[in-house]
């Protein structure tokens, strides 16, 4: 086929390993479809070079329409994206050198496997032997050596999404998204190809940008979490940040199971549910709870204890009288599904040997105080 | 071999055979013997105007007869010396190859810019591409042949190019519209990331995966062209004549048996044309399975 545009000047081409990542940095991104809420709500994100950023976030929320304006797929309705600092904002997808990996693999059904992964370089105007060297390069390091004569058809789903990452990154990509990559595949080979992503991620080094509505992917993936809420970032931070002292009630129940006792009145040296009164330690009053109207108390499961009586409870720890609606089995540890005051649900995870429960009966759930948090809703 | 489970042929050792062999899923029922009947009737309804024209051809007689009397190439002889013959013979494959080109282009852009778009405007213009398929042909004679005395295109090749392009490109429309139904646009962006225009993604990606549905309307609009009479008995002049327009001359003015000969090339060739997609079809299909 002939060049259809031999002004254009073409992307360089990166050696595939061992590349310096690439600063990614949304400045108040919008993009408003004209409906009722815009989709993407005044984003600001750094994406720190070679980081693994993942948008996490409930359908709707706008992570997988960000992802598209950082490819280019969208335009912006207002907002900077740029590149190392050189804004791309108006640039198409076609010269933005991203790799991109979709859920349902895209590879281009009437080629092979080697012309799948020949295509960006062909597009590069890559010399031929130079094209040969690095589709078997690459294809080594999704460990696809042999198949290079099949077509997308004759392989499994996870072997396409394989072949769909060596595409992604055999021209040394300025960063690589990844748009829900393992959505369409069994529990089994995620797991795997979680791994082998986050092997890549470590070999490659480049930036990764990462959309699921899965947690614990999320969790385990990831360098950092851009929690998505309503076209917003909710909080951005390490999985463990997240996990452990979340600002908002969102972010808390989003990631794992949380025990959510709301309040009446803003947090001050102590806080009052219901009847009860706990004292709260500074340290653990999220900054947005602190200018919040309105705040609620979280625990994880697995810090709450359960005692038989009020007595038996440590004194001057926070604590609950809670009657036991179930008791349910999960092998490592029992999850004990309470009821509080009011009506309120809540959980406790318990060590498996734990027996001595009974459904119906009443009990007192406490925990220590380091371990609650006080976040905004 | 074994897939369906229906008789087993034991004779046939069990080394992969060198093609998978697929076998048609049956109904429950058997076919009864009446609509078996029904079913050859009607076939034979639609191939008997051939049946007669073909052995018609090969008369000796120099009038229209049926049986044919005697054997010889003498009516093939005729329509391959006379010049009239030939020159509109060769006038209709090419205003029909340069119209089914035109319509193959301007039907295949028009049903890939209207694949993107889902508004009331787009389904509006595609019901009016589509219009001249359901319009009658003496309607669209005449508003051609009005609108050409205008611009002095009557009897020239542009004319007749424009005219059978214009009702050749909805079958087109229609058959890459159809090809793009199963077409994956997420393709579009996957290919547009890895650094390809929008020009080379259609060249390489789009048209690759459609080209059976193209093919299939450029024989179409061929065909179309290649036997429309109507308006070429309104556009025709002493200098340019298309074959349909010769054999109606033929068969009104003259009473000439060379029609019989004509008619039975014109069926050969279209035959052979309208194969070219589905030999496409199924040597692709073989390929894929291998």
């Amino acid at each position: 086929m002939p060049a259809t545009s031999t002004s254009t000047a073409r992307p360089p081409v990166a050696p595939v390993v061992a590349r310096a990542g690439t600063q990614i940095r949304l400045t108040d991104v919008v993009k408003d479809y004209g409906l009722a809420v815009p989709a993407v709500d005044g984003v600001s994100l750094t994406i720190e070079p070679g980081e693994f950023m993942t948008l996490l976030g409930p359908s709707g929320s706008g992570k997988t329409t960000t992802l598209n304006l950082i490819a280019g797929f969208e335009t912006l309705t207002s907002g900077h994206i740029s590149f190392d600092g050189d804004d791309v904002s108006s640039l198409p997808p076609h010269k933005r050198n991203l790799g991109m990996l979709f859920q349902n693999y895209a590879l281009f059904p009437h080629m092979t496997v080697a012309q799948n992964v020949a295509y960006p370089l062909r597009e590069r105007k890559v010399p031929k032997a130079e094209i040969t060297r690095r589709v078997a390069e690459v294809l080594e390091l999704v460990q696809l050596t042999g198949r290079d004569d099949n077509v997308p058809a004759q392989l499994s789903g996870g072997q396409q999404q394989r072949v769909a990452l060596a595409r992604a990154i055999v021209f040394g990509p300025t960063a690589l998204l990844l748009d829900e990559p393992l959505g369409a595949l069994d529990r089994n080979l995620r797991g795997a190809l979680q791994a082998e992503i986050q092997r890549i991620h470590r070999e490659v080094g480049s930036t990764f940008v990462f959309v699921t509505h899965d947690q614990e992917e999320a969790m385990s993936l990831s360098d950092r979490i851009a929690l998505f809420n309503n076209g917003k970032i909710e909080q951005v931070g390490s999985p463990e940040a997240l996990y452990k002292a979340p600002e908002t009630l969102f972010t808390a129940r989003f990631l794992g199971d949380s025990n959510v006792f709301e309040l009446a009145s803003a947090p001050g040296s102590t806080v009052a549910w219901q009847d009860r009164s706990w004292t709260v330690d500074p340290g653990t009053v999220s900054d947005r709870a602190r200018a919040a109207a309105q705040a609620a108390l979280v625990v994880r499961p697995e810090d709450v204890h359960i005692a038989p009586s009020d007595d038996a409870v440590p004194p001057g720890v926070p604590s609950v009288p809670a009657t036991v609606t179930d008791v349910q089995y999960l092998g490592s540890y029992r999850t004990v599904v309470l009821s509080y005051a009011g009506g309120v649900a809540g959980r406790a995870r318990l060590d498996a040997s734990e027996t001595q429960l009974a459904v119906g009966q009443a009990v007192t759930a406490w925990w220590r105080v380091e371990r609650q948090r006080v976040v905004s809703r | 071999m074994t897939a369906t489970g229906s008789a087993p042929r034991t004779d046939v050792p069990d080394a992969p055979p060198a093609r998978p062999v697929r076998r048609r899923s049956r109904g429950v029922d058997a076919v009864p013997w009446w609509l078996r009947l029904v079913v050859a009737v009607v076939g034979l309804y639609f191939v008997l105007p051939t049946l007669f024209v073909i052995p018609m051809s090969f008369s000796e007689s120099t009038t229209f007869s049926f049986p044919p009397e005697g054997f010889s190439l003498q009516l093939y002889r005729n329509f391959f010396t006379d010049p009239v013959w030939l020159t509109s013979l060769r006038n209709s494959f090419v205003v029909a190859l340069v119209a089914a080109l035109l319509a193959t282009v301007v039907g295949t852009a028009a049903a890939v810019g209207l694949h993107h778009l889902t508004g009331r405007l787009a389904r509006l213009a595609r019901t009016v591409l589509m219009i001249s398929i359901v319009t009658p042909g003496i309607v669209i004679a005449v508003v051609v042949y009005i609108s050409f005395l205008k611009w002095h295109l009557v009897g020239s090749f542009t004319g007749y190019v424009l005219a059978h392009a214009a009702i050749g490109m909805p079958f087109v429309l229609v058959s890459v519209t159809s090809a793009l139904s199963g077409f994956d646009s997420k393709l579009l962006r996957a290919s547009a990331s890895l650094g390809a225009t929008p020009l080379r993604t259609f060249v390489r990606v789009t048209m690759p995966l459609i080209s059976r549905g193209i093919v299939t309307g450029a024989v179409f609009a061929f065909v179309t062209s290649f036997d429309e009479v109507v308006i070429a008995l309104f556009l025709r002049s002493p200098t340019f004549q298309t074959l349909p327009v010769q054999m109606f001359n033929s068969v009104t003015f003259e009473v000439d048996p060379t029609i019989a000969a004509t008619s039975s090339l014109v069926v050969t060739a279209v035959t052979v044309v309208c194969l070219v997609p589905l030999l496409l079809g199924t040597r692709r299909k073989n390929r894929q399975e291998s």
